[in-house]
């Protein structure tokens, strides 16, 4: 798959959607069973962008069937960032769980394949 | 100390326990440095070193620290540069004394003075806490300690810069802790050096902030790093970070030249979102950090500034870190090859299911993984990938109990599989994966006055 590949879904804008990858890089990390998503604009004229339509309830549908329990949002216009919060993501997380990135390190990119209109 | 120095350089030693040998070396040897910051401890780490600790009382603290020591000592005399670290885990007078034994054999008889911090065990006193009523209730489900008070291995408050200021006052080279936070172990020499008062919080909070940035070693220096990673130079010989600091709170996040790595504002911010909260509220025991407030701007190459940090007092409660007996898990892998490789091992999953079932099984988890199209991103892998025609596919369950023998059996599951299961299977070269014991983590929170940090000194 290309890098903010165009995709032709049923959006109005077909042409227009990339991938978050092609606008935002990230990091992730544990917090007990919560995974954050650190995820940053690659120029600042994107951070508008993120926070318009990068929302937590857009988040939560993404990661739907991946986490059990809600996602907070916050905003850093300092670092062009937006911080998310996925409760339930780890299977309770650290030592416990099964899962191969038990300690999310990983749902940074996961993130990343989220498709956003950037001429919005 | 007579004067205030204009800049102290703290350079970044180990991430964590376990971390790249060579580059506490490389931190002293390849350039300037003033201190020499190095993590050990992660939430498990102390329940592993508490159960050594109880085999042989001497042990307990991460003990590659003592020949690192002993490789180093000598550098870290001529260029009179100090340590602080949290090596001395549930031991940090075993520690101490081992290496002080080292440093003897070096004959630094009279040279050397280790700093030991302790206070932060709370092992032998969790009855008496609970009777006194601080139920360390879990921060995440709410419930009472009591519920797992008989399981409990380990209990550790987090301490903070206030007691590695103190070793460092005392004259202290080498400062070994037990359980002070990341942060801190940045922090106190800051303090230490600029006179940074305990209530100065913006000072407190741009400590803070460059402690985070390089608490995790080369993780802000390119290592693991996402921007651009194809394009970051020589990682086989990355440069870990170093903290370049000035009396006013403002710090650069640099290293060493003509190593490896990159240090960019991107990078930087990277490490600073990582295992983040609520951003405005990072909280330590020394200060609230808001990381909404922090400016970063390059300032030359691998030169990245950061300033205008600001802070708000500290709260009056300590985290405690708890680490209980949970139960069993264990997880087995086969590898299915091309062709139909994903549905091969989709049908085997099936097969080990019915047979677990069969046998009356159950398991507090049961979980599923296709390495090589879900096992990183889940469902949005598996709607990304070929899954007709990859060339393998990896399957790998895990179960979860708290009964030993359900775990056990399950083990004993998988490699009937590779004779009487979906053909094309392979790599089961390991033999039958172990019963692991989970040893979880349990964070609470404890009232600060009811935790004493006690600091005192060896001297070689």
């Amino acid at each position: 798959m290309k890098r903010g590949r165009t995709v032709g879904r049923s959006d109005r804008n077909p042409k227009r959607r990339v991938q978050l990858l092609a606008l935002a890089h990230a990091r992730s990390g544990d917090k007990g069973d919560t995974a954050n998503v650190g995820l940053i604009a690659l120029k600042p004229e994107y951070y508008p962008i993120l926070v318009k339509q990068v929302t937590a309830a857009r988040v939560a549908r993404h990661f739907k069937g991946m986490i059990t329990g809600r996602v907070e949002r916050y905003e850093l216009p300092n670092l062009h960032a937006l911080n998310f919060l996925l409760h339930g993501a780890l299977d309770g997380g650290g030592t416990i769980s099964l899962k191969t990135d038990a300690q999310g390190k990983v749902f940074s990119t996961a993130l990343l394949r989220l498709e956003v209109d950037p001429s919005r | 100390m007579t004067t205030s120095p204009k800049r102290l350089r703290i350079a970044a030693g180990q991430g964590f326990w376990g971390d790249w040998l060579e580059a506490p070396y490389r931190q002293v040897t390849g350039g300037p440095v003033d201190f020499l910051m190095m993590d050990y401890l992660a939430e498990v780490t102390m329940s592993i070193l508490q159960k050594q600790k109880s085999r042989d009382p001497s042990l307990g603290y991460a003990k590659d620290f003592v020949p690192l020591m002993e490789r180093i000592l000598p550098i870290l005399a001529e260029r009179r540069i100090r340590v602080t670290c949290n090596a001395g885990g549930v031991n940090p007078h075993g520690c101490a004394q081992a290496v002080a034994a080292v440093a003897r054999g070096q004959g630094q008889r009279g040279k050397l003075r280790i700093g030991v911090v302790t206070g932060d065990d709370l092992l032998g006193r969790l009855d008496g806490l609970l009777t006194g009523g601080h139920e360390l209730k879990n921060l995440d489900t709410g419930r009472p300690l009591s519920d797992v008070r008989d399981r409990v291995l380990a209990a550790n408050a987090y301490l903070g810069a206030g007691p590695v200021v103190q070793a460092l006052r005392g004259g202290a080279d080498i400062v070994i802790t037990g359980r002070v936070t990341d942060t801190g172990l940045t922090l106190g020499p800051l303090m230490h050096a600029f006179g940074w008062r305990s209530d100065a919080w913006d000072l407190l909070a741009a400590g803070t902030v460059a402690g985070h940035i390089i608490e995790c070693g080369a993780q802000s220096s390119g290592g693991n790093c996402l921007v651009d990673w194809e394009r970051i130079p020589d990682l086989a010989n990355v440069g870990y970070p170093i903290v370049d600091a000035e009396p006013d709170g403002t710090f650069s996040i640099t290293k060493h030249p003509d190593t490896g790595g990159r240090i960019s504002v991107a990078g930087v911010t990277e490490q600073l979102v990582y295992e983040m909260g609520n951003p405005a509220e990072y909280i330590t025991p020394d200060c609230v950090a808001d990381f909404t407030s922090i400016h970063l701007a390059q300032a030359g190459k691998d030169r990245v500034r950061v300033s205008g940090v600001r802070g708000r007092p500290a709260t009056d409660q300590l985290k405690v870190s708890i680490a209980y007996f949970y139960g069993y898990k264990a997880v087995g892998t086969l590898m299915y090859a091309w062709p139909d490789a994903y549905k091969k091992a989709q049908a085997a999953d099936g097969v080990l299911r019915q047979r677990l079932a069969d046998l009356g099984l159950e398991f507090e988890a049961l979980l599923t993984e296709f390495v090589g199209a879900d096992a990183t991103h889940g469902p949005l892998g598996r709607a990304a990938a070929p899954l007709d025609d990859l060339p393998e596919i990896q399957l790998r369950v895990g179960v979860r109990s708290t009964d030993r023998a359900a775990v056990e059996r399950f083990t004993r599951e998988i490699a009937p599989l590779i004779l009487n299961g979906p053909p094309s299977v392979t790599g089961f070269a390991g033999g039958r994966p172990k019963p692991e014991e989970i040893v979880a983590y349990w964070p609470a929170l404890l009232d600060k006055h009811m935790v004493e940090p006690c600091v005192e000194f060896v001297d070689v």
